[in-house]
């Protein structure tokens, strides 16, 4: 078995690492002009927790077979996904001076495995990634090896039917080493999530569906933790995270604002952004 | 052939441990046998292809080698982005086996019919696009696609279908095979309906109309040493497909052609025209309805015959 986080971070540490990659991520978004800076803010807080605390992954072995499964399958978020991996120790940072460049793999979505270590997926057609997480973990059952398989969703993605699909199989098969986590920001492109189609009682539905399902505020560690905790203890079901989020997190212009769906920051603004981004 | 394929299918589950049957809730009692034999690696997803689809890659991905079998229409057009996304552009090693093509389903109507499978699917990078003219050609090529790097489709008939292939000598994937022999004239095509050209053949022999009669059997990769060999042979060709004219084996032959400096091949596509079939009736009535019964294929031979 594969070494989780080398040395799991103190609380301190993993807010430290958080306002590093939004730092990093503001930047190279504005640099490269790259949308969805919303989207990637709502789920960093999510991301730090799973990478840092709670994957059995090991950056230097990547391939590794029984390796825990990590899907972004809100696509859209590769931005952060990128950042993400390249902090952990996935691939060299300077890497990621190529991001929105003419040729180069890291763009606005994550591409097929074999091209950024760590990326398990090719995402960004909404309602795919939870489906291929629910094969991967499947498969880990017939092949008898104990992972565990995650895919980050959007709100916004439960609009899509192959979502409900993967909930009612996953369900029927018990599959109990399957958790999806939702990015629950309320907001999807051009509307309220709740308005555009009726999602809520969000935890409510998955739970009809046979889920085990915890609704947790997203951006508190310690809660995330426990709710990740409890859906490695629970034997039955499958299990969902409802992560109550604020897209655009952390930057007081951009939170809660759905222009940054699609906005990147002018040089003023990325100014203001990163000032709010201090260290304490 | 959905027998035969149920066969083969248990047949390689036994031998190796990495094939697993997805099915959409069809198959009622063909896969008991199967399932004897390799019961966690059989897994009913439902009516829901979208999901199936995606799952199957996430398996292969994961080392598994996946087999969907569903009807024709619902694993292919039902699922085409999940098959682009999920299986091709991943290079997911996933089998993709439709049951029913064509006009297999004639009476259940157009919601059954599947016409338009090969045109779409041939556009999509990195996926083998099998056509089997009867069970021996699609044994061969099921077990190619499973040892296959890459993603396959195999459009299959329903049950019933006559053997037109005498072995398995130089079958599989991008491969071509001679049905018929003839001289003065070449029917190419794919599936079950090739029976109706070698019946066409054998009515148009009589009348000293000398027609080849060949499986294409691989849409992607086409054997193109073959159609060398037969571009050289004959300047008269027929494409026949229980497909749509519009992007089948009938275009494919055509953009071979074209793209071959050397040609002067007159073709002639014949298959289903572009337009939704709702008179209905079962397989054999609307093949004679189209013209594309073993009748209605002599008719057009002398008419190509002729020139």
């Amino acid at each position: 078995m594969i070494s989780t986080a080398p040395s799991p971070l103190d609380a301190a540490q993993l807010e430290a690492t958080a306002l590093t990659l939004r730092r990093r991520l503001v930047t190279t978004s504005a640099e490269a002009k790259i949308p969805h800076l919303g989207s990637c803010l709502s789920c960093v807080e999510l991301l730090v927790q799973l990478y840092w605390q709670e994957l059995h992954i090991d950056p230097a072995n990547p391939e590794d077979p029984e390796r825990d499964r990590f899907l972004l399958s809100k696509g859209h978020g590769a931005p952060i996904l990128f950042q993400v991996l390249a902090e952990r120790g996935f691939f060299p940072i300077e890497r990621l001076a190529n991001f929105g460049k003419p040729g180069s793999v890291f763009h606005e979505h994550p591409p097929k495995p074999g091209y950024i270590p760590g990326i398990e997926a090719a995402t960004g057609s909404l309602g795919h990634g939870l489906p291929m997480a629910l094969g991967m973990a499947l498969a880990a059952r017939i092949q008898k090896q104990p992972i565990r398989c995650y895919a980050l969703l959007s709100d916004g993605e439960c609009n899509e039917g192959s979502i409900w699909e993967a909930a009612l199989l996953a369900a029927s098969q018990k599959l109990h080493t399957l958790t999806a986590i939702i990015d629950f920001n309320k907001w999807q492109a051009t509307g309220r999530s709740q308005e555009v189609l009726a999602l809520d009682p969000l935890a409510a539905k998955w739970g009809t569906f046979g889920w085990h399902a915890q609704e947790i505020d997203g951006h508190d560690f310690a809660a995330i933790a426990q709710a990740l905790l409890a859906a490695r203890e629970e034997s039955e079901r499958p299990s969902v995270i409802v992560a109550h989020t604020v897209k655009g997190k952390g930057i007081s212009f951009m939170e809660d604002d759905n222009n940054w769906h699609y906005r990147t920051p002018n040089p003023q603004e990325l100014a203001a952004a990163l000032a709010e981004l201090e260290p304490i | 052939m959905r027998d035969a394929f149920a066969r083969e299918m248990t047949a390689l589950a036994a031998q190796r441990t990495d094939v697993t049957l997805l099915s959409g809730d069809i198959g009622n009692r063909m896969f008991d046998r199967y399932k004897e034999v390799a019961p966690e690696r059989f897994l009913n997803c439902g009516i829901a292809e979208a999901n199936m689809m995606s799952l199957a890659a996430g398996m292969a991905l994961s080392g598994l080698r996946p087999v969907i079998y569903t009807i024709t229409p619902f694993t292919t057009t039902r699922c085409l982005e999940q098959i682009k996304v999920g299986v091709a552009y991943h290079q997911a090693p996933v089998v993709i086996v439709g049951t029913g093509s064509g006009l297999s389903y004639a009476e259940l109507g157009p919601t059954h019919h599947s016409l338009e499978d090969i045109a779409i699917l041939r556009t999509i990078p990195g996926l083998n696009v099998l056509a089997p003219a009867d069970q021996t050609e699609l044994v061969v090529q099921l077990r190619e696609a499973l040892d296959s790097p890459s993603p396959s489709y195999i459009r299959i008939g329903k049950k019933g279908e006559p053997k037109l292939h005498r072995n398995e000598a130089r079958l599989g994937i991008g491969k071509a095979n001679l049905l018929y022999e003839g001289a003065d004239l070449l029917i190419i095509g794919v599936g079950p309906i090739l029976a109706e050209a070698i019946l066409a053949a054998k009515e148009v022999a009589k009348e000293g109309i000398s027609v080849a009669v060949a499986s294409l059997g691989s849409v992607k990769p086409m054997d193109e040493a073959f159609l060398e060999r037969m571009a050289d042979q004959f300047t008269t060709w027929i494409s026949l497909e229980e497909h749509s004219i519009t992007g089948g084996v009938g275009s494919a032959m055509l953009e071979w052609h074209a793209a071959r400096d050397a040609s002067s091949v007159r073709l002639k596509r014949l298959g289903v025209p572009d337009v939704f079939i709702h008179e209905l009736g079962n397989q054999k009535y609307t093949r004679s309805r189209l013209g594309l019964d073993a009748e209605g294929l002599a008719r057009s031979i002398r008419k190509e015959f002729k020139g």
